[in-house]
């Protein structure tokens, strides 16, 4: 019987201090921003905002003497939604223009382009990019290539001859068909606005306590140190829910991200990493002594890392293997792959599976680590 | 006043460095981050691993295939022999693409008739997916060039040439290297304002700073100047870092690229006192700073270029700071841009500055409960 009132009494205690909790969050209100508005804001500015589909890259069209052949390669550009091409009379006007970031490229026919298209060793094409953005680069030379080869087509039909091109790349992509960026960004995204979220509700909330001394107060109560962890846990926990659930319907009827995995693993997986950002926002508050710290850690330890090191753009495979291994650190790591594997491929357990256990892992250390952090400095 | 001043800087350096905690964060995880940053932020792709379903047994599909093996972008993991197996591999991400070759590849190519290879990829991330597909088709395009000239076949009438400018070999790091020192030179200005006036609001002692003889100027200075000096002595251990280990190409002057750095400071400091002042507690100065951050990186044309974004979007960038930053870093990085050519990107930031630090500054005195 006794046992039987230790749990009732501790389930009371755990509701006092959620009370409190929860009092104290609708008392400032900040924190109902950073659950509801943040997600909102940020998925808005972002999910329009980031995009690697390049489409109308200003480029320059040289020709040196306008004809039939030039007229029908240029003409392959200005159909093409790729490119805004805008004509220069020479060369060296087209690369000030290049020089003063007005174009990305500047395609140049030769005088002689049509006389040596006529002869063996054939006629060039000369493209000049800027390589500065590699990646852009390289987006408009398969671009400018892909023209190139549709005009060769339909000369050579026109000619009534078939194009002789030994072997021909089929490509198929497999779960976006259309590669639309948005498709993996968007779940990036809404992986990194739920790390900050869940850091930035609870980096702060136990140095305040320790910086105000009220964290003696609560110790002095029969509140044993888990039920005090797991009091500041249950309400960050619903006010995050409630900015994920925000989040992820937003991806779904905004963006329109397809959901080819089912609901219940896409809210358990992010409630499991919810958990997780949570705990370390508790851990960064328990181990700095002071707001001051906790605060400067969130800022180094959150947004950036999610960013950069989770996947969300970079590929990790390409990543030399020391930097692989800290990628392992960071949960946004796990919940961006789960997040682009539920949204775009479906129930994969391969995937799901050991990143699931990746977050296991990972709140477990932090919450762990708190309690004892805390425990420690009672002491 | 100068002495008053350099009293109040002195008092600003102490309140950062005195504590062991917080001068740790200052200075450790910025070289840190440099150095994570510096290797993660590629675009180029390195051992990605990739299968194999051969059917043919001719030559000319091992000579293709050789070209897969010898390239640094891929990996060969697998074997397919069915193609039932195709699906277990790429749903696993154990490959990101699967190579098909038909059972008559070779046969068909002998004798003239087009033949084609099947490329499978994840989609997705379609960047990588894309980048992979890029990758192909440059070793695909070279295959067939030395099929046509070893088996007389006829040439196209005309071929591309490619050359970049500033960036030869389309190494991506060296355009994300000179980002990333904007990115931590950001971080680090924003570590040392944010919090530096809503801590002194919420424990009291900004009022006895206001009762003090320095007058807001004089504070709005005080305040202003250990961000600055901190931010100016990591933007140039960042740069030396960019350039002597990195191997990041420095060929613009320095006087231009610090004229940049010392501007976007002014302007980060500025944006960063800005919010701390307008913040009553740590928590709110925290959430403000985030809320810079965040959307001053991925709006800058860091990772995704500013010209995909919406015009709507494009136009909020204008109020970025770091949109001007990163147009400075890689032309004065890359393309040696001259100080004349960067003036259009220089007096945004001063403006941005200027306009963020008077609003500091006023706020000190106006917002007082």
């Amino acid at each position: 019987m006794s046992a039987d009132t230790r749990r009732g009494g501790s389930r009371m205690r755990l509701r006092g201090l959620v009370r409190k909790e929860f009092l104290q969050i609708v008392r400032d209100p900040s924190s109902i921003a950073i659950a509801f508005l943040m997600p909102i804001f940020l998925l808005l500015l972002f999910g329009y905002g980031v995009s690697l589909d390049s489409e109308h890259i200003p480029l320059a069209l040289v020709v040196e003497q306008p004809n039939a052949d030039t007229a029908s390669f240029t003409a392959a550009f200005k159909q093409s939604r790729y490119f805004n091409p805008v004509a220069y009379a020479d060369t060296r006007e087209a690369e000030q223009a290049l020089m003063a970031g007005r174009v990305n490229a500047i395609v140049v026919l030769r005088q002689d382009f049509s006389r040596q298209l006529r002869q063996a060793d054939g006629a060039p094409i000369q493209l000049i990019v800027n390589g500065v953005d590699a990646n852009t680069a390289r987006i408009i030379s398969g671009y400018v290539e892909g023209a190139w080869e549709k005009w060769l087509e339909h000369a050579a039909l026109q000619r009534g001859q078939k194009l002789d091109v030994p072997v021909q790349m089929e490509q198929r992509e497999w779960f976006n068909s259309e590669l639309r960026s948005r498709n993996f960004l968007v779940p990036g995204l809404v992986a990194i606005i739920m790390t900050l979220i869940g850091a930035l509700l609870t980096a702060m909330v136990m140095s305040r306590e320790w910086e105000r001394g009220t964290m003696e107060a609560l110790l002095v109560t029969p509140l044993s140190m888990s039920e005090v962890i797991l009091g500041k846990l249950i309400p960050y926990f619903i006010l995050g829910m409630g900015g994920l659930v925000l989040a992820v319907s937003m991806a779904l009827f905004l963006f329109e991200v397809p959901l080819r995995g089912s609901l219940w693993v896409l809210f358990a997986t992010s409630a499991l990493f919810l958990v997780t950002a949570l705990g370390m926002g508790l851990l960064i508050s328990t181990v700095a002594r002071s707001q001051f710290v906790a605060g400067l850690v969130a800022l180094i330890a959150t947004f950036l890392p999610a960013f950069l090191l989770s996947g969300f753009i970079f590929d990790i495979g390409s990543m030399p293997g020391v930097v692989q291994a800290i990628t392992h650190l960071i949960a946004a790591r796990y919940y961006v792959a789960i997040l682009q594997t539920v949204f775009l491929a479906g129930n994969v357990w391969s995937v799901i599976l050991p990143n699931v256990l990746g977050l296991a892992v990972l709140a477990s250390v932090f919450l762990g680590l708190t309690w004892r952090n805390a425990r420690k400095r009672l002491e | 006043m100068l002495g008053r001043i350099f009293a109040l800087v002195v008092k600003e350096f102490l309140t950062l460095l005195k504590d062991k905690r917080s001068r740790l964060v200052l200075i450790v995880p910025p070289l840190i981050q440099l150095m994570v940053f510096g290797y993660a932020a590629t675009f180029d792709l390195k051992n990605v691993p990739f299968a194999v379903y051969n059917e043919d047994r001719g030559f000319a599909s091992r000579e293709l295939l050789a070209a897969f093996d010898g390239s640094p972008s891929f990996t060969r993991v697998a074997q397919v022999t069915h193609e039932s197996e195709i699906a277990p591999l790429i749903d696993a991400k154990q490959v990101l693409m699967v190579v098909h070759v038909g059972p008559n590849f070779s046969a068909d190519l002998l004798s003239g008739r087009p033949v084609a290879l099947q490329v499978i990829v994840d989609g997705r991330n379609s960047n990588t997916a894309m980048l992979a597909i890029n990758d192909v088709s440059v070793m695909v395009d070279r295959f067939n060039r030395e099929w046509a000239a070893s088996h007389d076949g006829n040439l196209p009438p005309s071929h591309v040439e490619t050359r970049a400018w500033f960036n030869p070999n389309l190494e991506s790091r060296w355009f994300f290297l000179p980002g990333i020192v904007g990115i931590l030179t950001l971080l680090v200005t924003m570590l040392v304002t944010a919090l530096s006036v809503a801590r002194e609001r919420e424990q009291g002692t900004f009022d006895q700073l206001l009762v003090t003889p320095l007058r807001p100027v004089e504070i709005l200075i005080g305040k202003t100047l250990p961000g600055f000096l901190i931010g100016l002595a990591e933007a140039s251990v960042i740069t030396l870092a960019a350039v002597f280990w990195f191997k990041v190409p420095l060929l613009g002057s320095l006087l231009t690229l610090y004229t940049g750095i010392v501007l976007f400071l002014l302007s980060g400091v500025g944006v960063g006192l800005m919010i701390s002042s307008f913040a009553v507690t740590q928590q709110q100065g925290l959430l403000g700073a985030f809320i810079f951050m965040v959307p001053s990186i991925i709006l800058s044309g860091f990772a995704t270029p500013i010209r995909n974004m919406p015009v709507l979007v494009q136009d909020i960038t204008l109020l970025n700071p770091m949109r001007y930053f990163l147009l400075v870093l890689r032309g004065v990085f890359l393309e040696g841009l001259p100080f004349h050519l960067l003036i259009q990107h220089f007096w945004p930031m001063a403006l941005i500055g200027a306009v963020a630090l008077s609003v500091a500054g006023w706020l000190f005195r106006h917002r007082m409960y």
